[in-house]
């Protein structure tokens, strides 16, 4: 290949506007622990999007580590597993920290974590098995998006387009986030198993692994693993990409490893790519050697109301506020914590809410010109437009919300906008353009829904 | 959890760019302009200067508080405008004309129709314009700079140019009239409106919003390219005749700074070329054939107008947006 410096790719293409250098990730050094036992959890029966998932046991009932608590009939819909061994003490309504209300299941930690004889190590012989097994793991989009993994696998190998690239997004555009950083660094085997199972199974004629060179260590182990792949049939392959958000991206990710667009309404198969998260990929590998199912994750806690910038992982439901407390707690009154990255996270309006699967960092903040910006009036500057990789005016779209212009923000195209934040980044306004976005787009769906 | 916690959407990071500090970049680089004025015409200069930029922020304040919207002097737009307007008038101005300026350009053009970001035309332009045609014989009360207080009205250059394309011999017709030399235009070195003049300051103006990336060079590159194009031709190849147009008048303090005004020109690259080249043409228009001397704020009112229909014709298409054209090829 001509893209080529040292077995190393070279990007395609650069996405467009973004935003560049704001790194902040002051975890990125720190190895990961293992958070202490929780004393409940609370598991809830929608993790991903899609279907929520009925519970399958009741209060009273044992469960053991692994044991499946949770599963839907429904085909976009990924089955929730216990994440601790004890008993079950309730299956209630709890308010997710997304403001959610979900059906969760609640167990009270024995302390002993015991593993459940339904963890078994999984026989893949055929594409199938290979989707029946990364449904039973529970595996969904670990990089925030969420969605359940064997359906976006299924439906890419169910359509006409030859897909014949596996991407793997080891970006991690989003500041403050590192927790696939140290998944590259701490279980490059594990990255590697994952990535030859889908190879061999899917039948990808390549493999880019994307990651930003703001990641030095996470890209040498990378680099071993692509190297270690040479002997065979050089199939896996790494890029090394310019730290630029949101590069992580789905699509932008897509573009600059391929050069290949997604258009609107399409899916990333539509061009032959299938994109997952580094994380997602580790998560399978293990499950394919060990049988455990997706029951713990990393998460990073920083910001600068927590006392210790940490990676933690965690078993799935297990309380933020506990987290927090775990990392040092609060020494400064926080008066922001998200869930997720800074960019595109969701301010919590409380901490008594359990860590879902595809939650990868919680973030609180003291006191700090960011947390209250004050909307001024748009003045035309255009920097909206520049910084939105997918060419969107946003401030065209915030006009056509506020006059509930339907065709105008149908032409105005708001329904590719991916909320990066790029465009409310720059705003010397500080207008809310993500919010506008998302009306937006909420506007057409019922929109669409009366006619 | 007793705390209280602040919930927004996202994005919870923001650039520390804000109306204020951009507003701040463009008068620092109009700095350079005012203080050549201050010298080549003494205290007159500074008091138009001062006058303006005052009554404008007075204007501002008094407009918003009658109309009880917020206060917003402090983006420091009305400064900028002010500056502009103080910029547009010859030295001689009596002072109480460039109160009625600003009156029209804060209250009138800016205020009246919604406040910052949603004026249709530019409101320095307007004002100028407006004064123009209302006090013809004060608005070109030009004198040369360093003239003192009984200083005899001067033509502008641009009038002295105005006939050459039509003479035989270019370079002779511009060695008799009385166009300044070119490193006199250059240096501002004749007479016109106060902030004009020195082309070198209002380059140097430009150069610092470029880095500031407070503009981009898209609409004063094609608005001068167009102008040097057509005035090549039009002075059938005479590089001196091209370039006493271009250091001539207000072409670069229009197209630095009047044209790039964000509320009036379009959003996108593609639209903003429209909109230089169409000022460009304009300019040229009204310059070669027109019976005034300058066409520079004529031809920015008029392509803001069309500035919505220059953005609707060049939307961009979203991310991966299929040619049409290419689709059916397939």
């Amino acid at each position: 290949m001509s893209n080529t410096s040292g077995g190393i790719l070279r990007p395609l293409a650069r996405i467009r506007g973004g935003v560049e250098a704001m790194h902040q990730k002051a975890g990125s050094d720190i190895v990961t622990v293992d958070m202490p036992i929780p004393d409940t959890v609370v598991i809830p029966m929608s993790q991903s999007i899609g279907a929520p998932c009925d519970p399958l046991v009741k209060p009273g009932d044992h469960v053991d580590v692994g044991q499946k608590i949770g599963d839907s009939q429904r085909p976009v819909s990924a089955p929730v597993h216990a994440s601790v061994s004890g008993t079950v003490k309730s299956v209630s309504e709890v308010h997710l920290a997304n403001g959610m209300i979900s059906k969760a299941v609640t167990i009270e930690s024995d302390g002993l974590m015991t593993t459940s004889e339904e963890v078994r190590v999984p026989v893949v012989k055929s594409f199938d098995d290979l989707i029946h097994a990364v449904r039973e793991c529970g595996l969904v989009g670990l990089g925030g998006a969420g969605f359940p993994t064997h359906a976006k696998l299924s439906s890419a190998f169910s359509g006409t387009t030859k897909v014949d690239t596996l991407i793997i997004n080891a970006a991690e555009c989003e500041p403050y986030i590192c927790v696939d950083n140290r998944e590259c660094i701490e279980h490059p085997q594990d990255i590697l198993n994952g990535i030859e199972a889908l190879q061999k199974w899917c039948g990808f004629e390549q493999v880019i692994i994307g990651v930003e060179d703001n990641k030095p260590k996470a890209f040498d182990t990378l680099k071993r693993i692509a190297e270690s792949d040479d002997e065979a049939d050089d199939r896996i392959k790494l890029m090394a990409l310019r730290s630029h958000y949101p590069q992580g991206a789905e699509k932008m990710m897509i573009l600059v490893t391929t050069g290949r667009k997604v258009p609107p309404g399409k899916l990333p198969s539509d061009v032959g790519c299938v994109v997952m998260n580094v994380q997602t990929v580790a998560v399978l590998g293990r499950y394919l050697e060990t049988g455990m199912p997706l029951v713990t994750r990393s998460v990073t806690v920083d910001g600068t109301a927590v006392g210790k910038t940490m990676n933690v992982r965690v078993p799935v439901g297990t309380n933020i506020q506990q987290l927090i407390d775990f990392c040092g707690g609060f020494t400064k009154t926080p008066k922001k914590i998200l869930f997720g990255g800074p960019m595109m996270g969701i301010a919590l309006s409380y901490t008594d809410a359990p860590v879902c699967k595809q939650n990868n960092a919680i973030l609180a903040f003291a006191d700090g010109p960011e947390i209250d910006t004050e909307e001024k009036d748009c003045i035309r500057c255009g920097r909206c437009a520049a910084a939105c990789p997918m060419n969107l005016v946003p401030a065209e779209i915030e006009r056509y919300t506020k006059i509930r212009n339907l065709e105008g923000l149908q032409a105005a195209g708001v329904t590719v906008c991916m909320e990066c934040g790029s465009c409310a980044y720059h705003c010397p306004a500080k207008r809310a353009l993500v919010q506008y976005m998302r009306l937006g787009k909420q506007l057409l769906r019922e929109g669409a829904q009366k006619k | 959890m007793n705390e209280r916690l602040t919930v927004s959407a996202s994005p919870h990071v923001r650039s520390h760019t804000t109306t204020r500090s951009i507003m701040l970049d463009v008068i620092i680089a109009l700095a350079p302009a005012g203080i050549v004025s201050v010298i080549y015409y003494g205290a007159r200069a500074l008091m138009l200067i001062i006058l303006s930029v005052l009554f404008s922020v007075l204007f501002e304040y008094l407009a918003r508080r009658i109309m009880k919207r917020s206060n917003t002097i402090n983006d420091l737009s009305a400064v900028v405008t002010g500056l502009l307007i103080a910029y547009n008038v010859p030295p001689t101005l009596p002072w109480w004309i460039i109160l009625i300026g600003d009156f029209i350009a804060i209250v009138i053009v800016k205020q009246m129709f919604g406040g910052i970001g949603q004026n249709f035309v530019n409101p320095a332009i307007t004002a100028r314009i407006v004064l123009m045609t209302s006090f013809p014989v004060y608005m070109t009360g030009f004198v040369l700079p360093f003239a003192g207080a009984d200083a005899v009205t001067q033509a502008t250059p641009l009038a002295g140019l105005k006939g050459i394309p039509g003479a035989e011999s270019i370079s002779g017709a511009l060695a008799d009239s009385a166009v300044p030399k070119l490193s006199d235009l250059f240096l501002g070195l004749h007479g016109g409106s106060l902030g004009e003049v020195c082309a070198l300051a209002l380059i140097l103006g430009f150069i610092y919003l470029l880095v500031r990336k407070v503009i981009t060079p898209v609409i004063p590159a094609c608005f001068i390219g167009t102008v040097a194009v057509i005035m090549l031709i039009a002075g059938k190849g005479s590089f001196s005749f091209m370039l006493s147009e271009i250091l001539s008048g207000g072409l670069l303090l229009g197209a630095f700074f009047m044209a790039t005004d964000y509320t009036t020109s379009p959003i996108n690259t593609k639209g903003r070329a429209v909109f230089g080249i169409g000022c460009g043409i304009l300019t040229c228009l009204i310059r070669l054939f027109g019976s005034l001397p300058e066409g520079v704020s004529f031809s920015i009112i008029l392509m803001n107008i069309l500035v919505p229909h220059i953005e609707r014709l060049t939307r961009t298409k979203p991310f991966g947006t299929l040619d049409p054209k290419k689709e059916a090829a397939r």
